[in-house]
């Protein structure tokens, strides 16, 4: 029998429908469409998609079980390793984990490992998840700073190791970038609120509000528990540093989204939260981020989404799903090009920006030719808001807080592999650690801090 | 949820509310602020910490009424609770001895200024406070303030009490009959522009607090970023307090127009509710 060489196609709302809701464009598989999916594997003794898994999930394994049509046990195969996968299941970048490790890749396209992951959790979501055996307590109470993929990861690994854990989030809701960054459309927050309340049902508490740093200190959260994780997340944004850039209609692409996201701007005034876009946005940059600006706003009702990238599509890092979408949905791209200055009217509201054409020269440290502006090529566009989505930098408040804790160069917290930092008692992962990554790297890192964290507290009497 | 211990009416659209918030009263110091959430579809809004007391766990707020979540946050009363209060936020105040300070207060400002006030007075400063309003009706904590200070001086637009005219006038008559070291300048924007354009003539330090609009608080979102001797800041993290003579205030203003076009649809809705 011969393999089908491509993955089943994934229904979802058709471009034109979708940019007028927030309703999540992926519908995913059904049943049968599953089962088939699931039929196109190979089963490879050496299991070479495992080596691309961050957490360790027993790929072949549950895909079997899915091929045999028996979907509860596949939950169990992914639960065993993964705590919530109906987020990685949606925004994970498999095409560079697991399934560009995927021995189909020799003949045509890979198995849908994602699509599966996602179809196994939505089924246990509906089918209401089995509360999970509770484990001998250690009496060991550990303290977790943030409640993102990295947080919630090592949280929910350490409670299931039979440990006590606290989860102290900033915000008034839990998730981080799945809460406040990912727009609805790509991950709804009443699946991440359901992940997060399977991570509570493990016996995790999670208090809001509290700043660490702020609230409370590390010292202080030091000398109560026997173990500290920091999770805080890649939070500041970066700026272009061009004039104008404090213009009224010039948002970081944080403000944005978490207006919009977390706030339910996209509801106002039924939520208090405003935000105001107009008619034509812009948005710097071409990663994840940008594109989830550009389609935002077109779902806020932009009349044009441009997406402004310095160099070329080739180097873009956004998931080529996502450009794929962002284009689908109308979001035009302007290549080669780098703002040069913001212009205001009189009373201080942005209205052009001005950009050069670049073109690309010898290549720079990271391997990418390096885009160089052409003289004279400077342009105007007229313009309401300007998205700046150029990256973000890891969370500051904590390293300024402490002085022990060994800080690079980016100002990322510096640890080894399994999460130890410079200080016995702490340990960090996600994009605290690494600058801004993926979930799939966060949870990779809580997970493997919650080992390193368990095997810390056994060796201690 | 933080409940609401106790509610004062300070004038008409000025209210008072103290609410139990532990962790957060036991860190607070002078100059710092909170962000509060009354439900789950309400806006995050910063208001500075009036007063704390660790011992009862409390946190005293005062705010004016001028859009949709500071009225709604006026109807409530003892025995309500707000969904969120995170902080204290921000930096403290450089609270220190200088040696003659001013404290310029005006309007809401003033209470936010009243912990500096008590602070700058305890390090052994001799503090002369000046408090200004519109009108007498609208002076908040005059009392409070005048105990805590060693000269006292009061500015009404209208005249109704102390001088009128400006809390600027009367800084000006300071400064020619003192030596003064540091003015602290709390209150609407303009206020605490003319006042710095005022002490950078005679080479004054001016520290003041900035209000620009905040989402997140923690450094996240930029919303909040202010300008200060050309450089990008962020109010929340790298203030509120910032070098008065370094301040971008035309910036400032404009930033805090953002969304009046939208608050006021916000406002439209809830009364017709
Ligand atoms: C818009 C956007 C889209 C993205 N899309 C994708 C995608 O499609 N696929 C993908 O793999 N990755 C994507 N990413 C990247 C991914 O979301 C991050 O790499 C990941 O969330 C990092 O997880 P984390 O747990 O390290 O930190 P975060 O998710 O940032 O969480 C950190 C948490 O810590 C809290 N915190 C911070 N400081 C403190 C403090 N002092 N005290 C208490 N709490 C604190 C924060 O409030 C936050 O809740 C995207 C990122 C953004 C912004
Ligand atoms: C660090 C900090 C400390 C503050 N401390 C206090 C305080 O102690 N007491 C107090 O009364 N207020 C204080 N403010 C201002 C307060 O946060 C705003 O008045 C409040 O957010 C308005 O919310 P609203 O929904 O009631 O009004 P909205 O409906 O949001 O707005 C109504 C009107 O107020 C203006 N406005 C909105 N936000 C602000 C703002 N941040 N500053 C100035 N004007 C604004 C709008 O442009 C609009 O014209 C502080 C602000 C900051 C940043
Ligand atoms: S590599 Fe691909 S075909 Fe082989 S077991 Fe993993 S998913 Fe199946
Ligand atoms: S309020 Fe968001 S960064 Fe200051």
């Amino acid at each position: 029998m011969s393999v089908r060489k491509t993955k089943h196609e994934m229904p979802e709302q058709p471009p034109q429908e979708r940019i007028k809701n927030f309703k999540e464009v992926p519908y995913g598989y059904s049943k049968e469409i599953a089962i088939e999916e699931a039929k196109r594997c190979l089963q490879c003794k050496n299991k070479p998609c495992m080596k691309g898994c961050p957490v360790e999930i027993d790929i072949p394994g549950f895909i079997n079980f899915i091929a045999q049509g028996d979907f509860e046990k596949a939950a169990e195969v992914i639960k065993a390793k993964n705590n919530l996968p109906a987020i990685s299941g949606r925004v994970c970048p498999y095409e560079s984990q697991c399934e560009g490790e995927c021995t189909l890749r020799k003949i045509g396209e890979p198995v849908g490992i994602g699509r599966l992951e996602r179809f196994i959790a939505d089924f246990e979501r509906e089918k209401g998840k089995k509360p999970p055996k509770k484990p001998i307590s250690t009496g060991k109470k550990i303290a977790v700073v943030g409640s993102g993929p990295a947080g919630l990861t090592c949280a929910g690994d350490l409670a299931r190791m039979g440990h006590s854990v606290t989860v102290f989030e900033a915000l008034h809701d839990p998730g981080g970038v799945l809460m406040y960054g990912i727009p609805e459309f790509r991950l709804p927050k009443a699946i991440v609120k359901s992940e997060v309340e399977y991570i509570k049902s493990l016996g995790v508490e999670i208090n809001y509000d509290v700043v660490v740093g702020k609230s409370i200190t590390v010292q202080e959260l030091m000398d109560e528990f026997d173990a500290v994780f920091i999770g805080t997340g890649a939070g500041l944004p970066n700026w272009l540093n061009i004039p104008g850039e404090n213009l009224d209609g010039v948002y970081s692409a944080n403000e944005f989204l978490t207006r919009v996201n977390m706030m339910k701007a996209y509801r106002f005034p039924e939520y208090d939260t405003p935000v105001k876009i107009g008619k034509i946005v812009v948005t710097f940059g071409a990663g994840n981020v940008a594109m989830d600006c550009a389609r935002t706003s077109l779902r806020l009702g932009a009349e044009k989404s441009y997406i402004l990238y310095r160099r070329t599509e080739a180097e873009m890092p956004a998931r080529a799903e996502e450009i794929e979408h962002a284009r689908q949905e109308g979001v035009v791209f302007k290549l080669l090009t780098a703002p040069i200055r913001f212009i205001g009217d009189e009373k201080g509201i942005l209205k052009e920006v001005e950009y050069l054409k670049m073109e690309l020269g010898e290549p720079d440290d990271s391997g990418r030719r390096r885009p160089v502006p052409i003289p004279g090529s400077e342009e105007k566009l007229a313009i309401d808001t300007a998205l700046v989505a150029i990256g973000q930098s890891p969370n500051p408040l904590i390293p300024q807080t402490m002085k022990d804790l060994k800080i690079g160069k980016h100002g990322n917290i510096i640890t080894d592999e399994d999460g130890q930092t410079s200080v016995q008692k702490i340990f960090a992962g996600g994009d605290i650690a690494t600058g801004a990554a993926t979930v799939i790297l966060a949870m990779g890192a809580g997970k493997r801090a919650a080992r390193a964290i368990d095997a810390f507290l056994k060796k201690k009497p | 949820m933080y409940p609401i211990v106790d509610k004062k009416v300070l004038s008409e659209n000025v209210k008072l509310l103290k609410i139990k918030a532990p962790l957060v009263a036991k860190k607070a110091l002078p100059g710092q602020f909170i962000i509060l959430r009354i439900d789950e579809k309400g806006e995050r809004i910063p208001l500075t910490i009036a007063d704390s007391d660790p011992k009862e766990g409390t946190v005293t707020i005062i705010f004016l009424e001028v859009g949709k979540t500071t009225k709604q946050l006026g109807i409530l009363d003892v025995g309500d609770s707000l969904e969120n209060f995170a902080g204290p936020l921000g930096l403290p105040s450089e609270v220190k001895k200088y040696g003659t300070v001013v404290c310029v207060g005006g309007g809401v400002g003033i209470a936010p200024l009243y912990p500096i006030v008590k602070a700058l007075k305890k390090e052994g400063n001799f503090v002369i406070s000046i408090l200004g309003a519109k009108t007498k009706d609208l002076l908040l904590l005059e009392s409070e303030i005048h105990a805590s200070s060693d000269e006292f001086y009061i500015a009404t637009d209208d005249g109704s009490k102390g001088h009128k005219g400006f809390v600027s006038d009367v800084l000006q008559q300071i400064i020619d009959k003192h030596q003064v070291d540091m003015v602290m300048a709390i209150g609407p924007i303009i206020m605490m522009k003319v006042v710095s354009n005022l002490t950078k003539k005679y080479h004054i330090k001016t520290l003041v607090s900035l209000n620009p609009i905040m989402v997140d608080g923690t450094g996240m979102c930029g919303g909040c970023r202010v300008s200060i001797d050309g450089k990008t800041k962020f109010a929340c993290v790298d203030g509120p307090e910032f070098d008065g003579h370094k301040v971008d205030y035309d910036n400032l203003m404009l930033r805090n127009r953002r969304f009046v076009h939208a608050e006021g649809e916000a406002c439209k809705m809830a009364g017709d509710q």
